[in-house]
């Protein structure tokens, strides 16, 4: 009876992990067929950007800076899915998370700096809880669609942020931004710690990969994740089991919330140590490609935001070395996702193995 | 003489740690019912997916007409006169029954779908075949009995000459199925050949011309009903003799356990569906709710059970008011709800065996202590259950999705019956159970009524209410028309009270029904 059922559970994880990593192949290969197509050497191409993304302990460094707000709005987005949320304003979590960030940092300079960053990791949060609350409440009550709603508070938090930045909290000087963190508030870098030149890499990205292995084991082991996800699948038959709908959803978006929250704080006390007008590059909006690619699985986050880091982190050296344009890396990007979210295609070019797999079994 | 319309043979399908079908062979012919008969897990659905074109066999041939046919999609099937019911319908609910007629078929003028046309062709195949259905009526709003004609009028739009019908009398009421096999009988004199899936053995010896058993994947034998019998068709099923009606003790009745005064409940369209019921039900005591379906018996057991707000009256449990108690609480206190749609309320397809079988208790120890889960207790109780009601799975990780029809209705009753409530409401909880299954839950529930529980039984067959019941309401329009002790009433009289008490109704019943969908 053992053999079986392990052998199905392999299977299962084999059959999880195929679908996504032959689409990334896939949108490698069209990817190259692009470049050759406009004049350029793929293999060049490709090599130089694995050079970039990963050649020395500098551009690693540079991977794991890009990569990390993205494993938390990735993170973020994936949670919300899990609970059968489309959380498509972890941006604006995101900023509300960095501005409370902004804020904390000046005023916990003078305790410890493991204690003072704990605070502004946990009011971040909390700030992006918050934002989530109303869309989350909306969506609980009177069934406000979340994509609109949290969209909107997206716009919201992304002009109170521009307001304070060139009034109330901005600095001296021309530019709107807040005033400079002092070092010792901010999250230590790798550079730091270790000696080695990562660049401008930081503990960010492992308390990133702590917080997925966190949501993780949430979703697995907690009644909090077990109902999220019962709502997700099925509403009516969590509600018969007794799980509130309505709170459930209220507790899952905040959740997502919280973590979309999380990035605007690393990034503001991880990178750039203040606040300012476009702080993110739109981190929110591409968690949602991460956790697309990730198959909402939170440890999948961890490699898809690495991917997405890489290929913006590499894209410069492909410029420079291989003559493609940078922006070749948003044609990758695109592709990824579209044979992520078309994932047939790929389930289509597995299938000759799958036969084979079931006829010896 | 000429080659069978359809023809099988050593269909072979795997599924992980399952051999669903094992060489399997079957002829059918022009103008023949054939029922497939077997086991719930015993591979009848699996088969029918094959030539539906659903599943892809690891071995074996189809032909039809005499020519061998790949079937790599429904599509294929379907152009070759293949039509499938299916055991879960595959309606699209904010549709209407014209444009799921039609879906994959478009009628269209210049690539774009005439919807008039469309109508007229779904009203006059309607005619034509006595499946009286609303062409313009959403899937949602029809009661399951017309859902089920719209998929049959699908199959029959899209041209099927072979009509594979999997358990369509599961959720049908006894008019409604004697309706179901006058077409079917109409269908086969016009010379098309049908598979039908049951449990229910009367309807394999009233309208099959032929009978082919599985069991455990294979075809174990072939018999003609008129050389057999129901309880010989139950020993090829299951492998023994089957007791079709249980013996039961009298009843000793005991402290009141469900106190229901004066209930009135809504529907989601804010109309009166429970207009007033006052029962009790005792220590000890089965009560059965009879009644045509769409008369507020859901209603009823989603107020009982927490689901649904209560207008006015009381529900009190046990000497508690839980009139407004919310699903948790009512769990809680000691409900368990068997719900009539295992689909919907029942299961949650995606989870496993094991996260299925803690709903609702899923918070409480030993499975949950301070929110973090156990999933070795879970597991061992887990497996424990599903031994004991027997739900046939390779695995406890595996998704309830996977499992057989009947498999996942024994899923839900070994939670809910299992958790050990003082009242158990049960809706439907035989449907789709093969007769050994069946034999077994009904001792269940009578083994859980003689321990001093309560049950209440929401029931469309009356045989199931007859054998079961201490007491019997009959319900007609939201109101208790009549109640009977057991062994009181003829089917007849529950039929005539069931249908508002006046005689003419009973077989008028078809007719008005378009009229009562939309006050189901
Ligand atoms: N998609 C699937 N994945 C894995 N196993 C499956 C799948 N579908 C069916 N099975 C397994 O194959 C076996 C046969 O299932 P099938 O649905 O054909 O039974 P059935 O005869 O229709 O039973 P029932 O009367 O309960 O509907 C069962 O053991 C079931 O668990
Ligand atoms: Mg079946």
């Amino acid at each position: 009876m053992r053999n079986p059922i392990t052998s199905v559970r392999l299977k299962s994880v084999l059959e999880q992990l195929a679908t996504p990593f032959v689409s990334v192949l896939l949108a490698f290969a069209i990817g190259s067929i692009v470049i050759w197509a406009v004049g350029y050497d793929p293999i060049l191409a490709w090599t130089s950007l694995l050079k970039g993304a990963f050649g020395d302990a500098r551009r690693l460094g540079d991977t794991m800076l890009r990569a990390t707000p993205l494993i938390f709005t990735g993170l973020a987005v994936a949670y919300g899915f899990r609970a059968g949320l489309f959380n498509i304003g972890a941006e604006g979590q995101l900023f509300l998370g960095g501005l409370s960030a902004a804020w904390l940092g000046l005023l916990v300079v003078d305790l410890p700096r493991g204690i003072g960053i704990a605070i502004m990791l946990v009011a971040g949060a909390l700030a992006g809880a918050a934002w989530a609350f109303i869309p989350a409440l909306l969506k609980a009550r009177v069934g406000a669609h979340e994509v609109i709603t949290t969209m909107m508070f997206t716009f919201i938090g992304r002009y109170l942020v521009s307001y304070l930045v060139t009034g109330p909290l901005k600095a001296e000087g021309q530019i709107p931004q807040t005033v400079k963190l002092a070092p010792e508030t901010m999250i230590p870098k790798f550079s730091e710690t270790f000696g080695i030149d990562f660049g401008r890499a930081h503990w960010g990205f492992v308390i990133g990969i702590a917080v997925c292995v966190l949501m993780w084991w949430i979703l697995k082991y907690t009644t909090t994740g077990y109902e999220a996800r019962a709502v997700g699948f099925n509403q009516w038959a969590a509600e018969t089991g007794g799980v509130s709908v309505s709170r459930t959803i209220i507790k899952s978006l905040c959740i997502s919330g919280a973590l979309a929250g999380l990035a605007g704080v690393v990034e503001v006390i991880g990178v750039q140590g203040r606040l300012f007008d476009q702080f993110s590059s739109g981190f929110g909006f591409t968690g949602i490609a991460v956790a697309l690619l990730a198959r909402n699985n939170p440890l999948g986050v961890i490699a898809a935001a690495i991917l997405f880091g890489a290929l913006s982190a590499g894209a410069g050296t492909m410029q420079l070395e291989a003559d493609v344009p940078q922006k070749v890396i948003f044609i990758i990007q695109a592709l990824v996702i579209f044979f992520v979210a078309a994932d047939q295609i790929a389930k289509w070019v597995l299938s000759p193995f799958k036969r084979k797999g079931a006829e010896n079994a | 003489m000429a080659s069978p319309l359809l023809e099988l043979r050593n269909i072979t399908k795997r599924f992980p740690g399952v051999l669903a079908n094992d060489s399997v062979s079957l002829k059918l012919n022009k103008g023949e019912i054939v029922a497939l008969l077997g086991e719930n897990g015993a591979g009848k659905s699996t088969l029918m997916n094959v030539v539906y074109g659903l599943l892809s066999p690891d071995g074996g041939e189809v032909f039809v007409d005499g020519e061998p046919v790949e079937l790599k999609s429904p599509r294929q099937a379907i152009d070759l006169g293949i039509g499938m019911v299916h055991q879960h319908f595959m309606l699209i609910e904010p549709l209407t029954v014209t444009e799921n007629i039609v879906l994959g078929n478009e009628p269209t003028t210049a690539g774009v779908i005439d919807i008039r046309k469309a109508r007229a062709d779904v009203v006059e195949i309607s005619e034509r075949y006595g499946l009286a259905v609303d062409p313009d009526a959403k899937i949602i709003d029809l009661p399951v009995g017309a859902q089920q004609r719209v998929e049959i009028l699908k199959a029959l739009y899209r041209g099927a000459r072979i009509l594979i019908l999997d358990e369509p009398t599961a959720v049908l009421t006894p008019q409604e199925v004697k309706e179901l096999f006058g077409v079917v009988r109409q269908l086969v004199t016009e010379g098309l050949a049908v598979v039908l899936i049951t449990h229910k053995l009367e309807e394999v010896m009233a309208s099959s011309d032929r009978v082919v058993v599985m069991r455990d994947g294979k075809v174990v034998g072939e018999t003609k009903p008129s050389d057999t019998d129901m309880s010989g068709l139950a020993r090829m099923m299951v492998g023994r003799e089957v007791v079709f009606r249980i013996e039961k003790k009298p009843t000793v009745c005991g402290d009141t356990v469900l106190n229901v005064r004066n209930l009135k409940v809504l529907d989601d369209r804010h109309l009166e569906a429970v207009k007033g019921m006052t029962f009790d039900i005792c220590a000890g005591e089965i009560v059965a709710i009879a009644g045509v379906s769409g008369n507020g018996q859901t209603q009823l057991i989603e107020a009982l059970t927490g689901l649904r707000k209560v207008e006015e009256g009381t529900i009190s449990f046990l000497g508690n008011d839980i009139t407004h108690s919310s699903a948790r609480q009512t769990i809680d206190a000691g409900v368990s709800h068997v719900p009539e749609d295992r689909h919907r309320r029942g299961l949650v397809l995606e989870f496993d065996l094991a996260e299925n079988m803690i709903l609702g208790d899923h918070r409480k120890p030993p499975f949950t202590k301070r929110g973090i889960m156990d999933p070795q207790a879970i597991a061992q109780i887990t497996e424990e259950r599903v031994e004991e009601y027997d739900v046939r799975s390779p695995s406890i990780r595996i998704a309830a999705a996977n499992l057989s029809g009947g498999n996942q209705q024994k899923l839900v009753l070994a939670r809910e019956v299992g958790r050990n409530p003082e009242l158990l409401v049960a809706a439907q909880p035989t449907r789709g159970l093969d007769v050994g299954a069946i034999e077994f839950v009904h001792s269940r529930i009578l083994a859980e009524r003689d321990s001093g529980k309560g049950v209440l039984l929401v029931s469309l067959e009356l045989e199931e209410v007859q054998s079961l019941a201490d007491r019997i309401l009959v319900v007609f329009e939201g109101r208790i028309v009549k109640e009977f002790a057991a062994g009181q009433a003829s089917d007849e009289e529950l039929g005539y009270f069931m249908t508002g008490g006046g005689g003419t109704k009973l077989t008028e019943n078809s007719d008005t029904e378009g009229g009562e969908s939309n006050d189901a």
